[in-house]
């Protein structure tokens, strides 16, 4: 492989985001204007006081929702270059404020999840499938059966309880960024994530699990034991590249599922992220802030696919050569 | 078991034990399944000598690579033991060997050549990191010096450009290079035996003769022993020293090469050398055939277990035979009544129906096309073009067989489906029975199903395994409105069971539940099932055991008698289209090459690739193959993507020159009715 080659796969896969996005862009725009209901009525009402019609009139041309809607597209589409995406409709804050420091958070809890679960599932994943059948086998897929039948607030609330009556200690309320006090920042967010963690690591694990048993009966397998490679060989080098493409694929999809639906383990931790912010935009119609929220989710399912990819392209050659 | 059953080695002439390399004694190998234990091995005893090729052939399921994965002790872990006998091997009882001393022996003293390269080799390494690992992990060569050596294998093993190629993966490889590559890691660590178990079933016939030629002789310039596993009789004939031909479980008969082609003394190995169609001989009117099937090795029949499908059974057929000698030095059958056995016939002249008399009365044709072209627009690494079909035309006249011939990627299978309409050709013309069939509406479509039927290669995957067989057979009489009522229906599945030889009660079992030829006897009634003029079998006997494979050829001829069928019968084996054929069509790499009857194709073939086919098509009598010439065609074939300017063929072509590339041949009247495109006739 060239490295050249690399290169153009990933170029390629960028391009290829463009409009998918662009799409979603539009979509969530149009949506969002076709859906009933109005913040500038709901946000005078939940002032008090008379609402009249020029009130409202005046609310909507300060807001730009008086221009027409390819205008009102393309300078929110402008944003993104810029790097003004607007304020907040409700709030007045500017939305990258709002989102900058809830992102941050939101993120560093998915990617600490993630890492808990590839960190523990892969190994697990491939004992059960190397003592298939075993008690070991039937042990982790029984702790992995509970990861996914216990929702992750509960765990999580357990995980307080435990926290509270055994050490009478609370993680702290208050986000501070890791590179200013990782300690501090590692006390308050390593809980949600290992109460997310569990059910991430479990789907892993029954992933990894069932591919390596896959992967086991290959004809290539039989073929490395006819070589005489040593048993360790035939599984890290043998198996594992080859389990691990679907297994990425999966981590992959659970990591940016993370950055939006974490809405009620944040509201267990007292945590505000991205999820608690969404759920007041969307209850607000908070257009501006919502339609934007919608595209970095969007754009952190496409980044995770073509981080996947290029991932699973280095594992494998075939992949690099079809794109 | 008693003693009395058990295989004794006989006191012959056979070497002094001591001489030979692995000696498998009294090998029984047990499979646990959910239904009940399999002893997929029961008694199995051979023994290969230092330096020779010792065969071991049967159907499918008859423990051969099961034998073979004990010498390994490959055999999937939990599912299957090794319950008695012992394999010795250099002194050691492999059987027995602690699996750390096993895996230092595998790859280094014995080495293993699996059947499907397109599977056998990782996806994910280089070729360069597959050859290096056996030479690191048993020599301890140095990561520079094994890389030097894997070059060098891969000059060894025929492959041009080793530099290139080790950097190479296996999905750039075609089918033929991966074998060689898997022959290379064979020979990495030079070995004293090497165990290649159908290694050439999966490759196409051109290039299973570039594999074999290439075993034999690095067998013999490194003195290395191979045991060749195969199903397959004719290759065993050109290069097997010794046979061991295996059923239900045991060995049944043993000898050299020309004592089991020439003399075989037990009913089931003559059965099998005369099921199989022959290049060598005149063409039978019909194949004999092994009636029945192996039996089930969870409960195998008391005493001899050929004896249920056995002409020659007899009362002393209850107690099971153990092998003893007979016939040549050397041979041994396990069969009570080898004496009575008549010798394998000479075809004698009452026996053979006279070439000529294939030739039917000339009808108008069903099938008449012309100019047929099919372009593929793909999109796998660089975008491109693949012209499967270029510029086609034939006849079949009414109740006969065109035999469409080629190795794959050649679009036969295109042709096949473009006829059917299953595929849209990109051009040329269909004609049907006299009208154009090349376009058709909706509902011109659906009533030309009823005419056109097809009968494809897995019968396994092309059958529904949610619903019956007579659930099967009934959806296109309901669907086309054929047969109304539910018990008409009933009847007519019946009447298509009987048809095809099924008993009745098939109808209420599931795909799973059969074996390979009742599945493709099934495949069979379905397309009968809408009484169709004309079927195309698309390999539809190539996946079966020879002895099944016979009783379809039979079956798919009795009905063309019965029924006044015209059939297009694709295959890659040749011995089997000149068996069922009355003309012949071959192509290569899209093109038409050569098309003419049957016996005028095989006996005075016209064109270079024809030839070249006949050449490597393998003959089962080892006295015709030693004294055959071996001009194997070499190279490999081009990508369809990127086919040679002109004639298509002129890269791998004996008779090649510039001219060839100029223009491409169309197919001239050489002989009368016999059309050929080449330049160079």
């Amino acid at each position: 492989m060239k490295r050249g080659g690399m290169l153009r796969f990933i170029l390629h896969r960028l391009a290829l985001a463009i409009p998918t996005l662009f799409g979603v862009a539009v979509l969530i725009f149009l949506m969002l204007r076709v859906i009933p209901g109005d913040i500038v009525e709901i946000k005078l009402r939940a002032d008090g006081g008379q609402v009249t019609q020029a009130m409202i009139e005046q609310e909507r041309h300060r807001l730009g929702l008086d221009r027409p809607l390819p205008v009102q597209f393309a300078s929110w589409l402008e944003g993104f270059v810029t790097g003004d995406l607007g304020t907040s409709m409700w709030t007045d804050r500017p939305v990258i404020v709002e989102i900058r420091e809830r992102l941050e958070l939101t993120v560093e809890v998915a990617i600490l999840a993630a890492v808990i679960a590839t960190v523990i599932a892969i190994p697990l994943g491939s004992l059960a499938a190397l003592f298939a059948g075993s008690v070991l086998d039937y042990t982790i897929r029984l702790v992995t059966l509970g990861g996914l039948a216990a929702p992750a607030f509960w765990v999580g609330m357990l995980i307080i309880l435990g926290l509270l009556t055994l050490f009478h200690w609370m993680p702290p309320m208050t986000f501070v960024p890791i590179y200013r006090d990782p300690i501090g920042n590692l006390s308050q967010l390593i809980f949600p994530a290992l109460a997310i963690g569990y059910r991430f690591a479990a789907v892993v694990t029954r992933m990894t699990r069932s591919a390596v048993l896959e992967v086991m009966r290959e004809d290539y397998i039989r073929t490395a034991r006819a070589k005489g490679v040593y048993e360790r060989l035939v599984i890290t080098r043998h198996t594992l590249p080859n389990a691990l493409l679907p297994t990425i694929t999966v981590i992959g999809l659970e990591f940016a599922f993370l950055i939006g639906g974490l809405v009620v383990t944040e509201e267990v931790f007292n945590l505000n992220g991205i999820g608690r912010l969404f759920v007041q935009a969307v209850s607000r119609n908070d257009f501006i802030l919502i339609q934007t929220l919608v595209m970095i989710i969007a754009a952190v399912f496409v980044l995770t696919n073509i981080v996947v990819d290029i991932i699973c392209a280095a594992l494998d050659p075939r992949l690099r050569a079809g794109r | 078991m008693s003693a009395a059953v058990s295989l004794a080695v006989p006191q012959d002439d056979r070497p002094d034990p001591a001489e030979a390399l692995l000696r498998i004694e009294d090998l029984r190998v047990e499979f646990s399944t959910h239904r009940g234990i399999v002893r997929a091995v029961d008694g199995v005893s051979y023994d290969v000598r230092p330096g020779e090729i010792v065969a071991v052939v049967g159907e499918s399921g008859c423990g051969k690579s099961v034998t073979a994965l004990s010498v390994m002790r490959l055999l999937p872990a939990h599912a299957a033991r090794i319950t008695g006998g012992r394999i010795m091997f250099r002194g050691q009882d492999l059987a027995h060997l602690p699996a750390g001393a096993m895996r230092a022996l595998r790859g280094r003293d014995i080495a293993m050549i699996f059947q499907e390269p397109m599977t056998s080799l990782n996806p994910v390494l280089s070729v360069a990191v597959q050859i290096m690992e056996p030479l690191t992990i048993h020599l301890g060569l140095s990561p520079d010096a094994a890389r030097a050596r894997a070059a060098e294998l891969l000059g060894l093993v025929g492959l041009s450009d080793p530099e290139r190629r080790l950097e190479q993966y296996p999905h750039e490889l075609s089918g033929g290079m991966r074998q060689r590559v898997m022959i290379a890691i064979a020979l990495s660590c030079d070995p004293k035996l090497i165990i290649a178990d159908e290694p050439t079933t999966a490759l196409d016939v051109t290039i299973q003769a570039q594999i074999l030629e290439l075993m034999k002789d690095l067998s013999q310039r490194l003195g290395i022993a191979l045991v060749v596993i195969t199903h397959n009789l004719g290759i065993v004939a050109r290069y097997a020293d010794r046979i061991n031909v295996m059923y239900a479980g045991r060995v049944i008969e043993h000898g050299d090469s020309t004592a089991i082609f020439h003399g075989p003394r037990h009913p089931y190995t003559l059965g099998l050398l005369q099921s199989v169609p022959r290049l060598d001989r005149p063409r039978v009117a019909r194949l004999a055939t092994i009636p029945g099937m192996p039996p089930d090795l969870r409960n195998p029949p008391v005493g001899c277990r050929f004896a249920p499908r056995c002409a020659l059974r007899a009362p002393v057929c209850d107690t099971a035979p153990s092998l003893r000698p007979i016939g040549m030095p050397g041979q041994a059958t396990a069969c009570h009544r080898a004496e009575e056995l008549a010798p394998p016939p000479r075809f004698e002249p009452g026996d053979i129906q006279p070439a000529t008399a294939r030739e039917m009365p000339p009808t108008s044709p069903l099938v008449s096309v012309r100019g047929l072209d099919k372009s593929f627009r793909i999109s796998i690494g660089q975008s491109g073009v693949l012209r499967a079909v270029a510029d086609i035309g034939f006849d079949i006249p009414r109740g006969q067989t065109l035999g469409l011939v080629g190795e794959s990627g050649c679009g036969k299978t295109t042709v096949g489906r473009m006829l059917v309409h299953l595929t849209e050709p990109s051009d040329g013309e269909i004609r049907f029975d006299g009208a154009d069939t090349t376009h058709l509406a909706r509902r011109d479509n659906v009533a030309f199903r009823r005419r056109a039927q097809i009968v494809c290669q897995d019968p396994y995957s092309s059958l529904n395994p949610r619903s019956t067989l007579g659930a099967t057979l009934a959806e296109p009489l309901r669907v086309h409105r054929l047969v109304r009522g539910r018990r008409a229906r009933r009847e007519r599945v019946a009447a298509l069971l009987d048809m095809v030889g099924l008993p009745r009660v098939m109808a209420e079992r599931y795909p799973h539940q059969l074996s390979g030829g009742q599945r493709q006897r099934i495949g069979i009634a379905r397309a009968l099932a809408m009484q169709p003029s004309f079927i195309v079998c698309d390999e539809a006997v190539s996946a079966l055991d020879v002895s099944i494979q016979g009783q379809i050829i039979n079956l798919l001829e009795d009905l063309q008698r019965d029924l006044g069928l015209t059939y297009l019968f694709i295959a890659h084996d040749l011995a089997v289209v000149r068996h069922i054929s009355h003309r012949i069509a071959v192509m290569y790499l899209g093109r038409m090459m050569e098309i003419g009857a049957a016996e005028a194709i095989l006996s005075e073939p016209l064109h270079p690739y024809t030839r070249a086919l006949l050449d490597a098509a393998p003959v089962p009598d080892p006295t015709i193959e030693r004294a055959r010439r071996q001009r194997s065609l070499q190279g490999e074939l081009p990508s369809p993507l990127a086919p040679p300017s002109g004639c298509v063929f002129r890269t791998r072509c004996p008779l090649a020159s510039v001219e060839c590339a100029a223009t491409v041949p169309v197919p001239r009247e050489i002989r009368p009715g016999h059309f050929a495109a080449c330049i160079k006739l």
